[in-house]
């Protein structure tokens, strides 16, 4: 729990004192991670993970439709495009890469092969946050979207594993706790029934603190409806499109990593990019697993970096 | 008050509504796809079951000549049947996209209609009478020896009970590789199109050495990761005139003079208070709503639906716009359709609607003018609501 009255920066993330030495603080964010305000690339990582999810054939009976699958697919790319101009993708698969050296931590078998909900729920197309774990213990927030101007945002930045969190996907921020992040506005308002999930990040009867976050998501909800991309998009690049092209979303779902698809996947969604780049119908029959393959994974993501 | 599509004092009544009043909706009964044939007699429905409704419109009665007529039904068949991709192991849905009607060249009505992957010409066609007396077989069909008939005798045509029978007459399948999601049937009445989201088949294909693209540059100060979901056209329609075409996004309606491929002629906001909203649509997919739309007979007016079951009605001429809901609670018998607001700022007058309220599982996707008359048919989910001017 946090002392009283503390309001924290996300962009502070390398400095805070880590609880109960399990997790590994990411890499220092750069300068341009740190300049983007935190709202916004929260937004942006939750819409990312949100069509990644979307994209993910393998939870539905009905062949989807080719142009929402298009639309999603070409969503996907100008993210990833802004996160690389920025530099946030680079930190993003760091973390990544730092929590697949699961070698000096033990996880517990349970966490490992528990069943997500969006998985259990055949036929249904899972809703997005659903697959972050909204176990008890998991301090991450729910995203609330039934027309709702309150919207709240999950914390993506990855974490290892902790043995007494859920089978989450996402994991909590380095703090060990759920997010909590500097506040933008304070408009002074405040509906309490939408704060139930940010309490244990927030400090008791501290009104303030939870009307913060309140607020905050208001703001960024008036910031993502009225989105604008902060740099314009490059030229795309055929290497840097083939190397995407390989890249398993499965990489960023910790669960599906580590315990595998629980159904067989008919397609992975980078699969659908690549099939509908080359322009022909797409494959479907060759079923590629979800499974991510990491070294070769991180062999990619070494040469991204490092270009 | 004045509405839309008329001229002064004109109103928007309720005539009819068809389908199930229950608050458990079945899936099978959705309505997917409304059209009116080229007279307006008849107006087709289709459903995610797969099924066709047609209805037909009564004559007015001499006895009341101030009543519209009635459209009552005229023939239900199932169209389209759920199969199983066994090579995708996926299924093909039933649902029925899209019904066109070709036009009438006698006695029987012609229509296509189509799933996600099967295109299906029905032969509609009315029988009253019947044959009685054969030669050969029995009142009850049984074949006679032919060895025991005696005498010959003329097969006399006997009246019956209207029996309206429909027959598929040609199956298209295999042809289109994702989703079919549009029919539309040349003027020459012997050659349509079919598209889905990659590919148009042209069936009985007549080369034109000539095709236009019509696009609209895109404002680079509104641009954001939304943009091209939301501009993304979800239905086109052409005038009756054959001058005009209106496309339909997301959050808008166009009108393009054919003329002028480079901008349109007219830009309609349909609900543009849900631009802040659009994070929360994509979540829930209603992003990916198609809309569709459609001009009057004269092409005056134009008409989309939104959520709520709300449609709207934007006059071309007057630039006046008007919101009406498809409710239950409106539909008595000539009922007067009172206009809805949304309201968009932070205060919410008496009768409007705040954005936040607004039901999005209630979406109006498909509706249909009729092509001479101000009737029109709107579909809310299982529902349709048939409105009529307020004759005085």
């Amino acid at each position: 729990m946090f002392p009283k009255g503390t309001k924290r920066k996300f962009s502070d993330s390398g400095e805070e004192p880590v609880s109960a030495g399990d997790q590994v603080p990411p890499a220092a964010p750069s300068v341009a991670a740190r300049t983007l305000t935190s709202s916004y690339s929260l937004q942006r990582q939750s819409l990312l993970d949100m069509s990644l999810i979307k994209l993910q054939l393998c939870h539905m009976l009905v062949e989807p439709n080719l142009c929402r699958s298009v639309l999603i697919a070409n969503t996907v790319r100008q993210i990833q495009e802004e996160m690389t101009q920025d530099g946030t993708w680079q930190i993003m698969t760091q973390a990544l890469a730092a929590a697949q050296c699961p070698a000096d931590r033990l996880v517990a078998t349970e966490v490992l092969c528990r069943q997500t909900d969006a998985a259990a729920q055949a036929g249904q197309s899972p809703k997005p946050f659903s697959v972050v774990g909204l176990e008890e213990g998991y301090h991450a927030e729910e995203v609330v979207m039934e027309g709702d101007v309150e919207t709240e945002v999950t914390m993506s930045t990855l974490s290892p594993v902790s043995p007494q969190l859920s089978s989450a996907s996402y994991l909590a921020g380095p703090f060990g706790m759920g997010p909590c992040w500097e506040e933008e506005e304070d408009d002074g308002e405040c509906e309490e029934d939408e704060e139930e999930d940010s309490e244990e990040c927030v400090s008791e009867g501290e009104e303030a603190d939870r009307d913060h976050l309140s607020a905050d998501s208001r703001t960024g909800e008036q910031v993502f409806g009225t989105f604008e991309i902060k740099h314009p998009a490059p030229p795309p690049d055929p290497a840097l499109e083939e190397l995407f092209s390989d890249v398993d979303p499965s990489y960023y779902d910790l669960d599906t990593v580590l315990t595998g698809m629980q159904s067989a996947p008919k397609m992975g969604p980078y699969d659908l990019l690549e099939s509908l780049s080359s322009h022909g119908p797409t494959t479907l029959s060759s079923s590629s697993s979800c499974r991510s393959d990491l070294n070769e994974l991180d062999h990619i993501m070494e040469i991204i970096v490092g270009s | 008050s004045t509405g839309v599509a008329g001229g002064n004092d004109f109103q928007w009544c309720f005539s009819q509504v068809k389908g199930a009043i229950d608050e458990d909706v079945a899936e099978a009964d959705i309505i997917s796809t409304v059209e009116f044939n080229y007279s307006g007699e008849l107006l087709a429905t289709g459903d995610k079951g797969g099924r066709v409704v047609i209805f037909q419109h009564e004559q007015e009665s001499k006895n009341r000549p101030h009543l519209r007529g009635e459209y009552n039904v005229y023939s239900t068949f199932q169209s389209h049947e759920p199969e199983f991709d066994y090579l995708k192991s996926l299924e093909i849905e039933e649902k029925i996209n899209k019904i066109r009607w070709l036009p009438q060249q006698n006695a029987a009505h012609f229509l296509l209609s189509t799933n996600d992957k099967t295109i299906k010409l029905w032969k509609i066609s009315e029988r009253d009478k019947r044959a009685e007396g054969y030669n050969l077989k029995d009142e009850d069909g049984r074949l006679r020896d032919p060895f025991r008939i005696t005498s010959l005798r003329v097969p006399v045509l006997m009246p019956m009970d209207l029996m309206v029978e429909a027959s598929p007459r040609r199956i298209f399948a295999n042809a289109h590789t994702y989703h079919i999601n549009s029919i539309s049937v040349n003027s020459d009445h012997e050659t349509y199109l079919s598209a889905d989201d990659l590919r148009i088949n042209l069936w009985h294909l007549e080369i034109t050495d000539r095709s236009f693209i019509f696009e609209e540059p895109e404002d680079p100060s509104s641009r954001s990761f939304f943009s091209e979901i939301i501009s993304s056209i979800s239905d086109v329609k052409f005038s009756h005139s054959g001058r005009y075409m209106m496309t339909r996004d997301y959050l808008s309606v166009k009108v393009w003079d054919l003329n002028m491929e480079n901008r349109p002629v007219e830009t309609y906001q349909v609900h543009e208070y849900l631009r802040s909203k659009l994070c929360s649509l994509y979540e829930n997919d209603c992003i990916f709503d198609k809309f569709e739309c459609c001009w009057n007979g004269s092409d005056s007016a134009i008409m989309t639906g939104s959520y709520n079951n709300f449609f709207r009605m934007f006059d071309r001429n007057t630039r006046r716009d008007i919101t009406l809901e498809a409710s239950r609670e409106s539909s008595k018998p000539r009922a007067t359709l009172k206009p809805r607001k949304v309201s968009t700022g932070g205060k919410r007058k008496k009768d409007e609607i705040s954005v936040d309220s607004l039901d999005f599982n209630k979406k109006i996707l498909h509706t249909a003018w009729h092509p001479k008359d101000n009737v029109i048919a709107v579909a809310a989910t299982n529902n349709l609501y048939i409105f009529q001017d307020k004759i005085n």
